[in-house]
């Protein structure tokens, strides 16, 4: 047990314990020019211990250290009604929300696109070099467009942030349910033709269960950007509620913690949402007896 | 039950058409076991596909009970056992085993019923809840021959089922699909490399030649009906597994 927990834990504890002596040699290097001109300003003297408390210690440092943002974050996340359009919790949970509904969006859109392209061929030939093509474009150039656009025909909040996010995620569940809907091997489409079973019966009894391994990486991969579009999706509606509201008002006030805070809050809830993918992966392939 | 003739079949690939099969002429009885045996490329699977309708044959004509393979097929005429078993992973042995039933559409009681039968047959009863992993493969090709035989057609194609696995698994599975055809009355058509396997199973023995492929010649091996392992030591069995050698031989089976 000691062993495993050695194995498992020293090593990403020792790369933890580097990027925080790291950090705070950096947050020394990076914040001490302005504490020194705040000393010449102020006409005082000032030691190397002052100087390396000082600064880790600013209101508005450049880099800040991570006991500030744990300070911040404790604040803003634990110490503050959820309902407070200050607390963090209310800000992360209005991008959840338009990240679930992107997420579920998108996943569905690229299921739906993987069966056009995979069972009418003029659609893979047609409709693949767009698929592509929409991912090269930058979201940031996009999501105003949809926010206007959308804004002119009445249509705001959730549902235009929700399909920003979904413009993102569904491109790798679709690239990925291509594949796995064309997984299936020759011998065990062969099978099915021997029993002259339908198309339908095809796709039910064989390339949808053969497309699932493919599936829930795919969805990992789009929850996680699905997250990414949700918070771009928040900075064009004037930076009202959400995590990327946060951001955007933390530049523009100079609030290194609150960006940072918001950055560490977005961060979890990515891993979270990716875990919870993961887990019903293999809650999936168990019940299908794949698991070994 | 099937009958061929003038059956030809030429591949367009990338470097020129290859003749798979030309000129053939086939006919099988009912009840029969019938071997089509042969080095590779000799067509042997291509001819079980045509029988089945997984392949189109470019000249000639070819009935399977009295139509064509295609209403054959439509009419689920056959089961088909592939070299390897095919089975679905995430299936368990019994729902493997139901596939078909499935898709034909038959009442749940029916389907585990007629599952349970089917695993009885090939010695398979207990393992219904088992995945394809949990099973060794001469258990899972035992598994896939039980699929083919649920639904009950009286044509069984089978593609080198045992052909890769070992003499012993392989003995083992010949005698008891000897037991199987011998109670069931079926025909069946059986693809296979070994002269052993085809004179123990056979009535009648397809010995086929490569480029093109065609019939060499057609060896009735009339042994008694019923049969055990030690018939294999016989002269008589002897002599007609010297008769496939010789076709084989004839038939440039041998030279490179």
């Amino acid at each position: 047990m000691i062993g495993w927990l050695t194995r498992t834990f020293l090593p990403v504890l020792t790369v933890l314990a580097a990027i925080v002596v790291i950090w705070y040699a950096a947050a020394i290097w990076m914040n001490q020019p302005f504490q020194r001109d705040t000393y010449v300003r102020q006409g005082v003297d000032w030691t190397l211990p002052q100087l390396v408390r000082d600064t880790w210690n600013q209101d508005r440092p450049v880099l800040p250290t991570p006991h500030q943002i744990w300070g911040e974050l404790e604040r803003t996340v634990f110490n503050m009604a959820p309902t407070s359009r200050r607390s963090l919790v209310y800000h992360a949970q209005i991008t959840l929300s338009s990240t679930l509904l992107g997420f579920a969006m998108g996943t569905v859109l690229g299921i739906l696109i993987a069966v056009g392209i995979v069972h009418v061929k003029s659609l893979d030939q047609s409709l693949m070099p767009w698929i592509i093509a929409s991912q090269t474009v930058p979201i940031l150039a996009i999501a105003p467009m949809i926010i206007v656009v959308l804004g002119a025909i009445g249509l705001s909040g959730l549902v235009p942030k929700a399909i920003i996010s979904s413009y993102l995620a569904f491109f790798p569940v679709a690239v990925g349910m291509v594949k796995g809907l064309r997984s299936p091997e020759v011998l065990h489409l062969d099978l099915l033709r021997t029993y002259s079973a339908s198309p339908w019966q095809v796709f039910w009894r064989l390339r949808w269960p053969s497309a699932l391994p493919f599936l829930f990486p795919a969805m990992r991969v789009a929850i996680a950007i699905a997250l990414v579009g949700a918070i771009v999706a928040e900075l064009p509606t004037g930076a009202v509620a959400g995590l990327g509201a946060r951001l955007l008002s933390g530049f523009y006030f100079g609030q290194t913690l609150q960006i940072w805070a918001a950055l560490i809050v977005a961060a979890v809830l990515a891993g979270l949402l990716v875990s919870i993918v993961g887990l019903a992966n293999r809650l999936v392939l168990w019940r299908m007896g794949m698991s070994r | 039950m099937i009958d061929a003739r003038g059956l030809s079949l030429v591949f367009q690939t990338a470097d020129g058409p290859v003749h798979a099969l030309a000129d053939v002429d086939l006919a099988i009885e009912r009840h029969a076991f019938v071997s089509l045996i042969g080095p590779s490329g000799c067509g042997k699977t291509t001819l079980l596909r045509v029988i089945a309708d997984l392949e189109q044959p470019t000249a000639g004509s070819i009935t399977v009970e009295g139509v064509t393979p295609e209403a054959a097929r439509l009419a689920r005429a056959y089961g088909y056992v592939f070299q390897a078993p095919a089975l679905y992973p995430w299936r368990t042995v019994a729902k493997n085993v139901a596939l078909p039933l499935e898709i034909m559409g038959l009442p749940r009681a029916e389907r585990m019923e007629r599952v349970k039968r089917n695993l009885a047959l090939v010695n398979l009863e207990g393992f219904e809840r088992k995945y394809p992993w949990q099973l060794s493969g001469g258990m899972q090709q035992r598994a896939s021959i039980a699929r083919a035989l649920t639904f009950d057609p009286d044509l069984l194609l089978m593609d080198e089922p045992f052909g890769a696995l070992d003499e012993i698994v392989r003995d083992h599975l010949n005698l008891q699909l000897h037991g199987l055809w011998h109670r069931t009355k079926k025909t069946v058509v059986f693809v296979t490399h070994s002269i052993l396997e085809a004179v123990f199973l056979s009535t009648k023995i397809v010995v086929m030649s490569p480029r093109p492929g065609r019939i060499h010649d057609v060896i009735a091996c009339d042994l008694p009906r019923e049969r055990t392992l030690e018939l294999r030591e016989t002269p008589e069995f002897l002599a007609i597994a010297q008769r496939v050698r010789d076709g084989l031989k004839a038939g440039h089976a041998y030279v490179d």
